[in-house]
């Protein structure tokens, strides 16, 4: 999963990703799109695949990019599971919140009290 | 005012080491500071209790100070398989400016081996509001793989989600 990330993090590793998730494309027509020189869309493209963020096809004279969508998936669910527990802390400090507006109406005043 | 919406809590990558947690909350930043700064009103949200329960919280909040929180993993439900186990997280405050920012060190002391992470946070105003911005930088990319990967288990289900709803910010 390191290779996911350290994949991404390139911002134009990145663009190719995004590029690629509205489906595959064949190499050239990738470096044209985001205005990339070819030599350096071969190696971003070499580190994806490394990566298994993306796979090659050979079609007739191109060799045409596709991505794996599995690592991105495994990554997402990482992600959403570190948001879901910071939105269940979340969720609980609007309890708090709530709580402590409450205790200053009562007692008039805009500060909360220390105990 | 219309009742608003509960916050979204919105989770970004920054560069390879950095996460940044988003989220508005109903109060102002004084009060928000406040909860997330003292340690018995701590002591009250910051343990998610699906899976732990906070057992010690102290802090003492000026730079160079130190904080503390030790939480017990419910049984069947563990942070790394620490069931029934207590385990703390600790820290150093870098900058405390009231109501404003913060920054502090966090380690999470069963890992401390494999480094630790610096913590911003901002809390702006919105209107009577406080958009928290918070943003945690891990003292290295594998680090904040583990974090993400292993440190913090969580037994939600386990949706696949849409390609779609991936969030691959990269600043």
């Amino acid at each position: 999963m390191l290779d996911t990330f350290a994949a991404l993090a390139e911002p134009n590793r990145l663009r190719i990703v995004e590029l690629l998730r509205r489906g595959p494309r064949p190499v050239n027509d990738i470096g044209a799109r985001l205005e990339l020189a070819q030599p350096q869309v071969s190696k971003h493209l070499r580190v994806l695949k490394q990566a298994g963020l993306v796979e090659v096809e050979a079609r007739a004279q191109q060799r045409v990019y596709a991505l794996d969508p599995r690592p991105l998936m495994q990554l997402a669910r990482w992600l959403e599971r570190y948001r879901a527990l910071w939105d269940e802390r979340f969720t609980q400090l609007d309890d708090v919140l709530e709580d402590l507006a409450r205790q200053q109406k009562e007692t008039g005043h805009g500060r909360t009290k220390k105990r | 005012m219309d009742e608003p919406r509960r916050g979204e809590t919105t989770l970004e990558l920054v560069g390879d080491r950095a996460l940044r947690i988003t989220r508005v909350f109903r109060a102002p930043p004084q009060v928000v500071f406040d909860a997330w700064t003292k340690p018995e009103v701590v002591a009250r949200w910051w343990a998610p209790r699906s899976r732990a329960e906070m057992v010690e919280s102290t802090a003492d909040v000026r730079v160079g100070g130190a904080y503390r929180y030790v939480l017990r993993a419910r049984e069947g439900h563990g942070f790394a398989h620490a069931g029934g186990a207590t385990f703390a997280f600790s820290g150093m405050y870098l900058e405390v400016a009231p109501h404003a920012r913060l920054a502090y060190t966090h380690v999470f002391e069963p890992m401390a081996h494999a480094g630790s992470c610096t913590i911003r946070v901002r809390f702006e105003p919105v209107g009577e509001w406080t958009r928290l911005i918070s943003e945690e930088e891990y003292t290295s990319a594998e680090l904040r793989g583990i974090v993400l990967e292993t440190g913090m288990e969580h037994g939600m289900r386990e949706t696949m989600d849409q390609l779609d709803d991936l969030v691959l910010t990269l600043t």
